[in-house]
């Protein structure tokens, strides 16, 4: 048993700090973190200063712009962006799509793709839940027909995050409805400007616009934009799961948010003594503390065996329930915490001028975070897979 | 960065494994319990000659010289098999105030008897009143000339009647609950003024009250400095609930394999009840629970491996969630049983009274909580 990190590790950390520091500004975190207006400009200037650094997207293959990091030193730069308060890239075209790209898509699509993506010149988004298929994503309808040289794809996409920002939208279709279900999906790549897409905005309970139906009509999509064989898109899609491992408990982002909970408290008062001092909110903060430290070594018994070649242990299949639980956990005792302010509408208001500036994001975070135990597998599902594949059951 | 046991803690662990294998069935594991002594001294000569005595003494005392990893990898196993020899009270709590004692006379005259399996021993710091708060001691010491002459009384003393020695807490000045003021005494068992009553406890062990009357001992019995026995218990129940977390850890296992497989083959319905989603989703949350306790016993692990600042921050959270977690496992283990898991015939019933025993050992999940809090957040 051995926990520490070898000098080279140590080493890169630090070059990891500078990095962050000198490059991730006050200006930056306002206009990303607050969602302002221009929150896609903002993002895309912070993704250009990690592109030109080299380091957009580390777990790509070095020969398509990837570094040649360890599972270790990858891991530290997640924790440290993390603890930064930094959030992480927009994954559907760098995480998502691009994996997809390089292992199943042609040599063209390679070198029509990869390199946009790499330098932030297209926003991608992710186009496989549908109204009737969601956690059974294999029930998918939207159709594609091929015509000649193209597919004719009609139907409805659901859910479909920053689709209002997206040049490109990669699709799970059905190209046939005759045999097994998973056997009849194709994937495509679809211009968003197409004639006969539409994007349909979604108001979600946060107050932020991120959600979008995206709408297909007799939208004409070339072959050459079909990744691999016709029917193997569901076989893709499933690899590319393996891909959306990194930092899935967000242990350390969680650490960050608590050391923030934990100072607030510090500075609120109830019966004019501090709310840290409050045994109920004790016991709170520590529940959580208590399974966070865990989750932490669980994400180091993961990390360690994957280095070690042997692959995720058994122990990876809790690393999202219990993840998720803890980041709803923390932003409860933000909402609890801000009390009347949790209900507060900000609009351009000003803490001066209200009381209290915490209240509007406490309650954003805690809202748009019920969504974190129903994507990517919702809870439920995940417990359903645990069991069927770690105990046997 | 790895969590795995070198070859020679494998090697350790295993032999552990192979003994629980074959020489711990249920069966024999109730009549070991049942026994005068409330575990088989055959069983502890073997312990001796596997070498599994010396594992947590100094080489120079013919020790193995292992920490905190050498100690859970043999409670682990020990767990699984619910073994009832007094491992834990000669070896690790006993031997362990000895080791930490700086009492070179003191280490010379036991641990190589502890060793050799010829000296059992205890540790009696409990009192009627005290609960948890191990610096509640009413028991007085009283100096007279060079010796020290004791009166109280210690209840519920792990291995207190097989123990030849038992080191005792008393109050030598300060008041009742003062953490300075308390002095370790090494006692004999057979000294005048000392009265034993027995009595069982749930998880098998057999246990005492020590009626202290008069009791004189020399004045080089002391374990610490005199005054300052505090700190000393404190680093030793440290070590000591690593060493039962491990121990609860082994247990939750195996309370999950046997619950898994029970499900896997009683038939309610026409179908096998690992079939339904209900218990399906319960069966995960007890697998997580069971993960989630060895990440955070190998996190203590590794903080006391390191000698780590934060140690007794890691230990308070080690012990609310083994506490926290043992029950959830122990509740559901018995419950997916059915009827069956109500049974005294069935081994769940045994292993659940042992993790509720070890979440009582050394303060319970609500009071280490309490503890973690102080150490967390009032500074
Ligand atoms: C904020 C947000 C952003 C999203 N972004 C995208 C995106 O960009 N692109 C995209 O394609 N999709 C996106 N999704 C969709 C997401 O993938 C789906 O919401 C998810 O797959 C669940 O499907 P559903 O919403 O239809 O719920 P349903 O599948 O209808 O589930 C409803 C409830 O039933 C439970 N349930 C379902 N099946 C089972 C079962 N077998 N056993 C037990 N319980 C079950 C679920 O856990 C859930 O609690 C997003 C969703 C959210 C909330
Ligand atoms: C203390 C005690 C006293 C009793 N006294 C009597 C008595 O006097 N007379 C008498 O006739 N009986 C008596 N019983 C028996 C009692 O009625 C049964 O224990 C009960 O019906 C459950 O059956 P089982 O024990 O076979 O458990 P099982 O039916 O085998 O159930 C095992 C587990 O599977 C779960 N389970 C079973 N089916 C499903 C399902 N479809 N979906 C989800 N989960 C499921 C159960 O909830 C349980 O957790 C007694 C039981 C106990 C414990």
């Amino acid at each position: 048993m051995d926990i520490t990190f070898s000098a080279e590790e140590l080493a890169f950390r630090d070059q990891v700090r500078a990095f962050l520091s000198e490059s991730w500004t006050e200006d930056l975190a306002s206009r990303i973190n607050g969602r302002s207006g221009d929150y896609k400009a903002a993002q895309i200037e912070w993704q250009n200063k990690l592109s030109a650094k080299g380091w957009l997207a580390p777990g790509w293959p070095v020969e398509h712009g990837g570094v040649d990091w360890s599972v270790t030193e990858n891991f530290i730069f997640e924790t440290e962006r993390s603890l930064a308060g930094i959030p992480d890239v927009v994954p559907f075209g760098l995480k998502m799509v691009a994996p997809v790209i390089y292992d199943f898509g042609n040599d063209e699509q390679k070198k029509r793709f990869l390199p946009r993506i790499l330098k932030n010149q297209d926003w991608w988004c992710q186009g496989y839940s549908e109204p009737g298929a969601g956690s059974d994503l294999a029930a998918l309808k939207t159709k594609a027909e091929l015509d000649g040289d193209d597919y004719i794809v009609t139907g409805a996409k659901i859910w479909t995050t920053y689709a209002q920002y997206s040049d490109w939208i990669f699709c799970l279709v059905r190209t046939d409805s005759s045999g097994k279900r998973q056997d009849g999906i194709t994937f495509l790549l679809i211009d968003m400007s197409t004639p006969g897409v539409s994007v349909n905005k979604i108001s979600s309970i946060d107050d932020h616009h991120s959600l979008n139906e995206v709408v297909f009509d007799n939208v004409r999509v070339p072959t050459a934009n079909r990744i691999g064989e016709e029917g193997k898109g569901w076989t893709y899609a499933k690899a590319l799961l393996a891909h959306e491992r990194t930092s899935i408990a967000a242990v350390a982002d969680s650490k960050r948010k608590l050391r923030e909970l934990r100072d607030l408290l510090a500075q609120e008062v109830s019966g004019g003594r501090p709310l840290s001092e409050d045994t109920q909110f004790q016991n709170r903060l520590s529940n959580t503390e208590i399974e966070l430290m865990a989750l932490e070594y669980t994400e180091l018994r993961v990390l360690a065996s994957t280095a070690d070649g042997k692959g995720p242990g058994v122990e990876s299949s809790l690393l999202k329930i219990k993840g998720t639980e803890i980041q709803q956990g923390i932003q409860q005792m933000y909402m609890d915490l801000a009390g009347y302010y949790s209900g507060v509408i900000h609009g351009e208001d000003t803490a001066e001028t209200i009381g209290h500036a915490f209240g509007h994001s406490a309650r954003q975070a805690y809202m748009y975070g019920r969504a974190a135990t129903i994507y990517g597998g919702s809870n439920e599902v995940q417990k359903n897979i645990t069991a069927k594949y770690v105990l046997g059951l | 960065m790895n969590f795995n046991l070198s070859e020679e803690q494998n090697m350790l662990k295993d032999s552990v494994a192979r003994f629980v294998r074959d020489e711990y069935d249920f069966d024999s594991r109730r009549a070991n319990a049942a026994s005068e002594l409330g575990f088989n001294p055959a069983n502890w000569q073997m312990f001796a000659e596997l070498g599994w005595l010396s594992i947590p003494f100094d080489e120079a005392h013919g020790g193995f010289g292992g920490g905190a990893t050498e100690v859970m990898a043999v409670m682990e196993e020990m767990g699984k098999g619910l073994v009832v020899e007094p491992f834990v009270a000669t070896v690790l709590m006993f031997g362990g105030l000895l080791n930490k004692s700086g009492n070179a006379a003191l280490q010379d005259a036991n641990i190589e008897k502890i060793i050799d399996g010829s000296l059992q021993g205890s540790f009696a710091y409990l009192e009627r009143q005290s609960r948890f708060e191990l610096a509640d001691v009413k028991t007085q010491a009283k100096r007279d000339g060079a010796d020290f002459v004791l009166n109280g009384e210690k209840t519920v003393v792990s291995n207190g009647m097989a123990a030849n020695k038992v080191v005792v807490s008393a109050r030598t000045s300060g008041e009742q609950c003062d953490e300075a003021g308390i002095t370790l005494f090494l006692i004999d068992t057979d000294a005048p003024g000392v009265e034993r009553t027995s009595y069982r406890l749930m998880d098998g062990q057999l246990v005492a009250n020590i009626k202290l009357t008069d009791v004189r001992v020399v004045g080089d019995h002391v374990l610490g400095d005199v005054d300052k026995g505090y700190t000393l218990i404190e680093a030793v129940v440290g070590d000591v609930i690593i060493a039962l977390c491990a121990e609860a850890m082994g247990i939750m296992q195996k309370l999950n394999t046997t619950t898994i497989e029970y499900t896997k083959t009683r038939q309610q319905f026409g179908v096998a009840i690992s079939s339904f989603q209900a218990l399906q989703h319960r069966m995960v949350d007890m697998f997580m629970a069971g993960e989630q306790a060895k990440s955070i016993l190998y996190r203590a692990v590794c903080a006391a491996e390191s000698g780590a600042e934060d140690l007794p921050k890691n230990i308070a959270a080690l012990k609310v969630m083994i506490g926290r977690n043992g029950k959830l496992i122990g509740d559901e283990a018995i419950q997916l049983h059915g009827g069956m898991g109500l049974t005294d015939e069935l081994d769940v019933g045994h292993f659940v009274k042992r993790l509720m025993m070890i979440n009582t050992t050394f303060g319970d999940a609500d009071f280490q909580q309490k503890k973690f809090n102080r150490l967390t957040y009032s500074d």
